[in-house]
């Protein structure tokens, strides 16, 4: 469900009108907006934001692990507007079994780092992403160190 | 792109051993790095060349990875302040100051409005700091060996500043969650003082040794180009982007630790090369001396943390006085403080660029997920478009314009 006070905004009123049932809720709060979108439904969300919206940038893309809680994990995104001078964050949310969810490398060039990223510290695949390959740790290495069943101390199993 | 990911020199398609020798090998790859003076840290950069021009270039990150982002979990939120240090190293107070105000959003905390323009006056001597790094390397780089002395030299000044704020050089961690972590020692205003009135002056000097120097202009003048769309669409923030002509700071922007009460501008620049970021790097100095001279003449009185017993340490003396003293500072120590549940991303103007810190409480005293948003990993994504199509001996110059620190970028 999405407040009334978040559908009165002009992005959030435009989103739904051009893509109904794409935002599953919303959350304003500390001068900050929070939309949820519907995993199937984020490159077109993407799309409408960097095209009609002029959310040119994507600052950053990351996850959070939500563990033992299911959908298990959250993939972030932060998109940033210079000339509206606003940011705005998404989020979708994705099962602890095979996590996957589309790229949006072809709407910003830039998310394929954060991609990879979230990718090498999650293990959240992101479909039909250009180089989707461990980006800090060595290509061999074994688990996702970020997610919350990843021990910090301790031998390797 | 093929054979790009075998290290070392290799040569694509030749075999000389062949009977009739056909083409000659279109392509070869140069591995640079990750043990590279110019790439200032570990960066490996595989340059697929074809003569002297540069065919792809492939940046390989990672070297640093310190999972610096899992360790933010395991520590009381207080305790996190001393890992933002070691992210960005050239940049520490800015990481400090990034991390703090995104706690403070969390937490609703006022800090006092000298604390607020302490923080101001320290980041803008880091972005000093940090710009005479990258001018004094660069400038190596290219071939002016001298500036980097001259550079260096007004740096200790800084580093000398920082000790005397917080006893640490390099790692200060001086800015804590809800104020500062000490009183702002007695004098200071005389070193700093001393300092910003000469600094003007000594810009001055690398201008002298660079701006109109011949060979400068030759090798950074309409080096390094790319388009602005491109820069926004691959993540890229900071310098780089003015220097294509697009203001924006988030300084300017949205202000935080009342930076709405200096006066001061942002330099933008259109060539878009390598010379037009060095200008804007150099403008940007004096812009940020400007700060702090305002800062040092108008700083206000009052008491440097917030008024938040359950989460700034007391004051030694209270803590012997008083028994409510004693008690909050056994609880912080021992359990931190709890911070509200939720989640803030909170993004400042660092030397590089845009530093954004992303923090998801669950209400208990460690953080429940950091995320980093470091400048130097959004700007080294754009480094094959920009270096593509080049000369192999202008990628000094351009990836030199960049100014990242890998400790940033790989976290």
């Amino acid at each position: 469900m999405i407040p009334e006070e978040i559908k009165a905004l002009p992005v959030v009123g435009a989103l739904t009108g051009a893509l109904p049932e794409s935002i599953v809720s919303g959350k304003a709060g500390r001068g900050e907006l929070t939309l949820e979108v519907a995993a199937e439904k984020i490159v077109a969300v993407c799309e409408f934001l960097k095209n009609e919206q002029k959310f040119v940038r994507v600052s950053t893309v990351t996850g959070v692990d939500w563990y033992p809680e299911e959908p298990r994990f959250e993939v972030v995104y932060h998109l940033h507007s210079p000339e509206r001078n606003e940011r705005l964050r998404l989020k979708c949310r994705l099962p602890g079994e095979n996590p996957e969810i589309d790229s949006v490398t072809g709407v910003w060039r830039g998310a394929n780092w954060y991609e990879r990223e979230t990718f090498d510290l999650f293990g959240i695949r992101f479909r039909n992403h250009p180089d989707l390959r461990r980006i800090m740790l060595p290509e061999g290495w074994v688990g996702y160190p970020l997610r919350k069943d990843y021990p910090v101390t301790g031998d390797r199993v | 792109m093929s054979d790009i990911d075998s290290p070392g020199v290799t040569a694509v398609e030749a075999d000389p051993e062949a009977p009739e020798a056909g083409p000659r090998p279109k392509s070869l790859v140069l591995n640079m790095g990750p043990q590279h003076p110019s790439t200032h840290g570990v960066l490996r950069l595989l340059l697929e060349l074809d003569g002297e021009t540069i065919v792809s270039a492939q940046p390989d990150i990672g070297y640093l990875h310190t999972g610096i982002e899992k360790e933010f979990e395991v520590k009381f939120y207080q305790q996190g302040v001393t890992l933002t240090d070691r992210i960005d190293y050239l940049a520490p107070l800015s990481n400090n100051l990034c991390y703090c105000l995104a706690v403070e959003k969390l937490l609703g905390l006022e800090i006092p409005p000298r604390a607020q323009w302490t923080r101001v006056m320290l980041t803008e001597l880091t972005r000093l700091n940090s710009h005479l790094v990258w001018l004094g390397t660069h400038a190596i780089d290219i071939g002016a060996m001298s500036v980097f002395l001259y550079c260096f030299r007004e740096r200790e000044e800084i580093l000398r500043i920082f000790e005397m704020f917080s006893g640490q050089r390099m790692m200060t961690s001086y800015f804590r969650i809800g104020g500062l972590a000490l009183e702002p020692p007695r004098g200071w205003q005389k070193p700093v003082k001393r300092f910003i009135d000469v600094f003007p002056s000594r810009v001055d000097e690398y201008e002298e040794l660079l701006t109109n120097n011949r060979i400068w202009i030759g090798r950074t003048k309409g080096v390094g180009t790319f388009p602005l769309e491109d820069m926004l669409d691959l993540g890229v923030t900071g310098p780089m982007l003015r220097a294509a002509g697009l203001k924006c700071d988030a300084r300017k922007a949205q202000p935080y630790s009342s930076y709405e009460k200096f006066d001061f501008e942002v330099p933008v620049r259109t060539e878009n090369d390598v010379y037009a970021r060095y200008l804007v790097r150099i403008e940007e100095m004096r812009q940020s001396a400007r700060i702090i001279k305002q800062a040092l003449e108008g700083m206000p009185d009052g008491p440097w943390t917030a008024d938040a017993p359950h989460v700034v340490l007391p004051d030694r003396d209270k803590m012997k006085t008083q028994m409510e003293a004693l008690i909050y500072h056994f609880k912080i120590v021992t359990e931190g403080f709890r911070v509200p549940a939720g989640e803030v991303y909170q993004a400042i103007e660092s030397p590089r660029g845009e530093v954004g810190y992303y923090v998801v409480s669950d209400g208990t005293a460690k953080p429940y997920r950091v995320h980093v948003r470091g400048p130097s990993f959004g700007n080294l994504q754009a480094v094959p478009r920009m270096v593509a199509g080049t000369l192999i001996a202008d990628v000094i110059a351009s990836i030199g314009s960049m100014d990242f620190v890998l400790g940033d970028s790989d976290r």
